[in-house]
């Protein structure tokens, strides 16, 4: 299934690359070129998402064989026979998907798609804007497809540069404090990931095929099998303090992507300043990476610590539900508003994997792609507005129903999609991920309390609603123009994806079933806990 | 019919409003006349469609019938093995005669929206939007598992939630919808808490399957208090829809929404469908939880009627009217009169909806002859403002008061029979467990609602117009108004249920809805079957006597007060004025809540996000600047922040006085008390000044300065030597002199 020597993996995931050099070879003032380029590289890494969502083989589990993987691509990347004191230093470009990983593929694709055409209003350097964009997606795509800690490390970095430069170049009056704020957050997570990292580096080996010695690995797999952990090495052994203390390392450095509370602060601010398209990849993509980094690596690798530390991590998930509906609440401009319901809408993934079991883990990986989904879709919305008014003051609007039919239409959707509606797909993540968390004892409370932040949601997405679509419509927006072609050809599709899902969303649980069912498996065995809820 | 037809009929009905929706949406404006022929006519298709389904499983088929589907597979789920969802629907008596309820309501609305939305600004949206209603409203009673029943559940509230604000401009529409939507989902959030326990037990959401463990002796989470937390939960999604205390509140505000909706979603249908789900989830409620329900019922029937007899406007009486109707049906499943309070249900929704749409008429004429005059500011739904329309409106006022005769509770009509039946298992009730408050309330309650509802239809019909000049432009409505209004008023007659017009027992629909069988375990058992029904029998006779008491009782004073004014009303509101007030104003329900509720979480919000801008990113902010204060001195971001800096220049200081302690400490323990103070000293100024002038300004003055320190002393003792160096023996002496004294006294 290889072009040019390489997999479908490399392809999807270096396609934007590609395009950026050749983006970088443009004339800059050929703006139409750049656009169109940028498109069709994103369109083609959306047909590979495609062939890939045909061809996987939905039997195949994943998580912690090889076996169970699809689409690998594995060769050794990085060699160095002896390093001094290090030892021999062997590292792989080692790409794999399972059901984890498959629909943030799909989801990476849809949404970097998507984000190209709501760039295309940008006039402010547009070669340097597109460059940096399909860098981004690059980072983006890489994360999600790599089985080999070093090089997930990466492109999780890789992915940093880019997002600080369309936030601090092309973003809003404070988008300096905002871009360097999500800068810095981000690189404290990462430095916590990359000691945990090393930590799991020096603790782990397993013999090279051609030569049977024993060496070092950043293979996620191999971390992911006890065996492996050399005697008397720093995480040897199971629920012992320091394997502890790496998890939570690990864990910051995800939590500040979800971001979990007390670490969402740069999310307000990051949104509030960069361009929509970037918004829309922020909440749509970059966000899932936290979530995807818990489940791919932190479970499997310590499902001691992960059973250990379930109701703290329930809890966070309830904090994060009602803290940030109830903080969205409070807000008066609108992209603000949208961005804290993300905190409150991520808080329901965070329940639904401390329910470490089926279906709160397949609610949580749902509502990863619906929440990606659904609030491209309100991000996108708040952007027509934006570039009609220039204002995002949600007093400021009012009788916008009227005004702009079509896109108080799409807007219904996407809001009352957001709230949890039946028949649209964030309902069915939501409903799971409490569901499964509701099975588990020790989690029960906090789910019911959890709850609260249903009606919650239903309060402030009316009232914003009511705010900017019924009641009058001031004199000064008289004038306004309804949705644009263009701005449709981004908003409808995702509308699709949401009413299908809703009704049957199938098709996106049965890619996953058999990698989570694995999943549950491995962390309950390796938790050492009774199946607790089941 | 087969029964395989009969569920492609029935999954026809359902889908057929849906279809109606869509094509409404998307092409009703390029339809002729807003396509509202279409949207009728379908409904239309739906209800003779549905009357098929509902004859032939009444009359042929037996048991219930079911069709289910697997809707998402988990796969093979580690412990459990594999675990599917199955949704689907059921065709038995009860959902049989709950299609065809809905389906002659909503065709009925359909038709009589013709008339009296026409030339609105958004008809054909209205059209559409009475079609996805319908079709949410199917989804709750076809359902066979509490998923789907959710998700209807929701759906209506959706559909109500665009009605009500249908006249979304004005803010008062705006605001009731949003209110309606809320409020629901509380006790939505109670339901599915509900639900959440059963799944988490039986992994299903059939209610066969579920009912069917139970009665195995399955039991929710293993333990008999949370049967009962189960039923009382999924009961609050009944406290929601169907308006009951404490989540009342946003029926009266719904009123907002266009009439005919009044009759369909918050009369007939959906207000309802709390009755129904607590009439599909029976078998599992025990006898605690039915107390509760049955409670709910009577303080929310009390309530509700209190507060009805001092509201002038005509919806608002109605509105308040439906809430305690609601309340009566909730109050009779409570006791276990099963099969009264659906009938009441049913008996309910053609009479309710009668009203309204007979209100509806009323209102369209009062608007007219208003609009006519060019009067803008008298409100054509206040009674006060009416009176004597009987003459103009023949029609509407012959429906209206068969519908009122049917809900007070006179012989001959359905509301008699239904009511009764209601009354009289509540002094069953009474007799069985002592709680004898329930019966009383419900008697109560029935004079009351004979009272206000005479009160209102004297003060609409009877008597003399309050003003002759519009009494002129007053006309009786169009037919596509009317004849609904018609249809409802014969429907309102006892014949349709029953052949004996003072005893249903006899009846067809006490023969197709028969109480289902407990499923709980014995000892959490309400009555059984057998005892109530003995029970219930027994207290037939007292309570039609009673009942047509209280009611005489009320219709007679209504009369003597507003017909024949042996009694003024005002002289008694005067007279009373603090219990008056108290009703005018509903109780302060609304007061409470927008203080309580909505204010305190309002002002929560308010607080959290200070806490988030202030504290959370306070804290993340103030890592950033006191790394710069580090980096830069106190006194440079004195210059910003001065509180910061402040609390920098504090946290400084303690820093310094422990490293200061720290090093004081260590020589201290060489016994060196002189290196102890000073170096104390010395390292508490040096750490001080590293706080004060940054990392920056410390690298300048002390490192940098010790190093030119060294260079300088360097220098200045190579100057020295050089000077020295001048063969001058006698300083050399001097030079060595005074060195072995320093050896000589270092060495001593």
């Amino acid at each position: 299934m290889g072009f040019l020597g390489l997999g479908v993996l490399s392809w999807i995931t270096f396609l934007p690359m590609v395009g950026m050099l050749i983006v970088l070879l443009l004339p800059k003032d050929n703006k139409n070129a750049i656009r169109w380029t940028s498109a069709i590289v994103t369109g083609l890494q959306l047909v590979l998402a495609v062939f890939i969502y045909m061809n996987f083989n939905r039997g195949m589990a994943g998580i912690n064989t090889q076996e169970g993987f699809q689409f690998i691509e594995k060769a050794t990347w990085i060699d160095i026979k002896s390093a001094a004191w290090f030892g021999r230093v062997h590292i792989d470009y080692f790409m794999g998907i399972d059901g984890l990983s498959v629909l943030m593929v799909i989801l990476t694709a849809i949404i970097s798609f998507i984000a190209v055409f709501a760039s295309w209003g940008i006039e402010k350097s547009v070669k340097g804007y597109f460059a940096l964009l399909l860098l981004l997606v690059t980072g983006m795509m890489g994360v999600f497809v790599s089985l080999d800690f070093f090089l997930f490390y990466v492109f999780w970095e890789v992915m940093l540069l880019p997002m600080y430069f369309l936030i601090g170049v092309w973003g809003g009056p404070r988008r300096e404090y905002a871009a360097i704020k999500f800068f810095l957050y981000t690189l404290f997570g990462s430095v916590l990931m990359l000691l945990a990292m090393i930590a799991l580096y020096f603790s782990v080996s397993v013999a090279d095929p051609a030569t049977g010695e024993k060496i070092h690995t950043f293979n996620m797999l191999a971390m992911m099998n006890p065996a492996n952990f050399d005697a008397g090495s720093l995480l040897a052994g199971m629920h012992t303090w320091w394997r502890y203390l790496a998890f939570i390392a690990l864990f910051i450095g995800f939590a500040i992507k979800v971001p979990i509370f007390p670490f969402h602060t740069w999310l307000p601010d990051a949104h509030v300043e960069a361009p929509t398209a970037i918004s829309v990849i922020l909440a749509g993509v970059l966000l899932k990476m936290g979530t995807y980094g818990i489940l791919r690596i932190s479970f499997p690798i310590f499902p001691d610590a992960t059973s250990y530390y379930q109701v703290p991590l329930a809890i966070l998930g309830f904090i994060n539900i009602v803290y940030g509906a109830l903080c969205a609440m409070a807000q008066e401009d609108f992209k603000k508003l949208i961005a804290y319901s993300s905190v409150s809408h991520m808080g329901i993934v965070i329940l639904g994997m401390a329910a470490l079991n089926t279906q709160g883990i397949t609610g949580a990986v749902m509502q990863m792609f619906n929440h990606g989904t659904i609030t491209a879709m309100l991000f996108l919305i708040v952007g027509v507005i934006y570039d009609r008014t220039h204002t995002r003051g949600l007093n400021d609007f009012g009788g916008l129903m009227n005004q702009m039919p079509k896109y108080a239409g799409i807007m219904t959707i996407a809001f009352f999609a957001a709230l949890g509606l039946p028949g649209l797909s964030g309902f069915i993540s939501e409903a799971f991920s409490f569901l499964g968390a509701f099975q588990v004892p020790q989690i029960r409370v906090i789910t019911i309390v959890s709850t609260v932040g249903i009606v919650l949601t239903a309060a402030y997405m009316l009232w914003t609603l009511q705010r900017v679509f019924l009641g009058t419509l001031p004199e000064k927006w008289k004038e306004l123009t309804d949705i644009n072609g263009r701005e449709l050809f981004t908003l409808v599709p995702l509308a699709i994806i949401v009413i299908f899902l809703g009704i049957y969303p199938s098709p996106a649980i049965d890619l996953m079933t058999s990698a989570v069912n694995t999943l549950v498996d491995v962390v309950n065995k390796g938790g050492g806990m009774a199946m607790i809820g089941q | 019919m087969s029964q395989d037809l009969l569920i492609r009929t029935a999954i026809a009905v359902l889908i057929l409003p849906l279809l109606s929706f869509l094509a409404l949406i998307f092409f009703g404006k390029r339809l002729s006349r807003g396509g509202d022929w279409l949207g009728t006519s379908i409904l239309f298709v739906c209800l003779a469609l549905s009357a098929v389904v509902m004859v032939q499983k009444l009359t042929v088929i037996e048991q219930a019938i079911v069709l289910s589907f697997r809707w998402i597979d988990f796969g093979a789920v580690p412990v459990l093995g594999s675990l599917q969802v199955y949704l689907g629907i059921t065709i038995d008596n009860l959902s049989a005669i709950m299609l065809v309820v809905v389906c002659l309501v909503s065709s009925l609305v359909h038709l009589f929206s013709i008339g009296y939305m026409k030339g609105d600004i958004r008809y054909s949206r209205y059209f559409a939007y009475l079609g996805v209603f319908t079709f949410s409203m199917l989804v709750i009673v076809l359902t066979n598992n509490f998923f789907t029943m959710y998700v209807g559940w929701e759906l209506v509230g959706l559909s109500s939630y665009l009605l009500i604000g249908h006249w979304y401009e004005k803010k008062s529409a705006a605001d009731a919808s949003k209110k309606a939507f809320v409020v629901n989902r509380v006790g939505d959030i109670g339901m599915f808490t509900g639900i959440m326990i059963l799944y988490a037990t039986f992994r299903t959401f059939g209610f066969a399957e579920i009912f069917g463990s139970m009665a195995a002796g399955q039991i929710p989470l293993g333990s008999e208090a949370w049967l009962t937390a189960a039923g009382i939960l999924i009961f609050c999604g009944a406290i929601g829809k169907s308006a009951q205390f404490p989540l009342h509140v946003w029926l009266p505000d719904a009123m907002e929404g266009p009439t005919p909706v009044s009759a369909l979603i918050h009369a007939a249908t959906m207000v309802a469908a709390g009755v129904y789900l607590v009439a599909r989830t029976f078998p599992m409620m025990t006898a605690d939880a039915l107390v509760v329900i049955a409670y709910i019922g009577a303080i929310t029937a009390f309530i509700s009627a209190t507060i009805a007899i001092a509201q002038n406007d005509i919806k608002k009486v109605l509105a308040y009217s439906t809430i305690s109707q609601l309340g009566y049906m909730i109050m009779g499943l409570g006791v276990g009169a099963y099969t009264a309070g659906f009938f009441h249900l049913v008996t309910h929704a053609m009479f309710k909806a009668g009203l309204f749409l007979g209100s509806g008429s009323v209102i369209h004429a009062m608007h007219h002859a208003l609009h006519h005059q060019h009067d803008h500011t008298t409100d054509p739904q206040d009674i006060r403002n009416m009176g004597g329309l009987r003459g103009k409106m023949p029609i509407t006022f012959l429906a209206f008061l068969v519908y009122t005769l049917a809900i007070s509770g006179v012989p001959f009509t359905s509301g008699f029979l239904s009511k009764d039946s209601i009354l009289a298992g509540t002094l069953a009730f009474g007799d069985l467990t002592g709680h004898w408050l329930i019966p009383i309330v419900g008697f109560f309650v029935a004079g009351l609602t004979a009272f206000y509802m005479f009160r209102l239809v004297i003060l609409t019909f009877f008597g003399e117009h309050v003003e002759h000049h519009r009494y002129e432009h007053i006309h009786e409505s169009p037919k596509v108004m009317t004849i609904p209004l018609i249809v409802f008023a014969i429907l309102s007659f006892f014949i349709f249920y029953s052949f004996n017009p003072i005893d249903a027992s006899e009846g067809w629909f006490t023969h197709a809805i028969e109480r289902p069988v407990s499923v709980v375990p014995a000892s959490v058992q309400a009555a059984t079957n057998e005892v109530f029904e003995a029970a219930h029998h027994h207290a037939h006779m007292p309570a039609m006597v009673l009942s047509l008491l209280v009611a005489g009782t009320g219709i007679l004073l209504a009369f003597a007060t507003y017909q024949w004014k042996k009694i003024s009303a005002d002289a008694w509101a005067a007279r009373f004025s603090g219990v008056y007030n108290f009703l005018l104003n509903k109780w302060y329900f609304d007061e409470l809540y927008d203080a309580v509720v909505i204010g305190g979480t309002l002002a929560f919000t308010r607080f959290l996000r200070w806490f988030d801008n202030t504290i959370v990113d306070g804290i993340v902010n103030g890592t950033a600047s006191w790394t710069k204060a580090v980096v830069f001195g106190y006194s440079d971001h004195a210059k910003e922040k001065r509180l910061s800096a402040a609390a920098f220049l504090f946290v400084g200081t303690i820093v310094s006085l422990l490293v200061a302690y720290w090093i004081g400490q260590w020589f201290w323990g060489r016994g060196e008390v002189t290196s102890a103070i000073v170096m104390a000293l010395v390292s508490f100024a040096l750490t001080l000044y590293f706080f004060w002038s940054g990392a920056g300004g410390f690298d300048r003055n002390v490192v940098d300065g010790l190093v030119n320190g060294v260079g300088y002393f360097s220098s200045f003792f190579g100057i020295l030597f050089q000077k020295l160096q001048t063969g001058r023996v006698q300083t050399y002496i001097a030079f060595v002199i005074f060195g072995v004294m320093v050896l000589f006294y270092m060495f001593r």
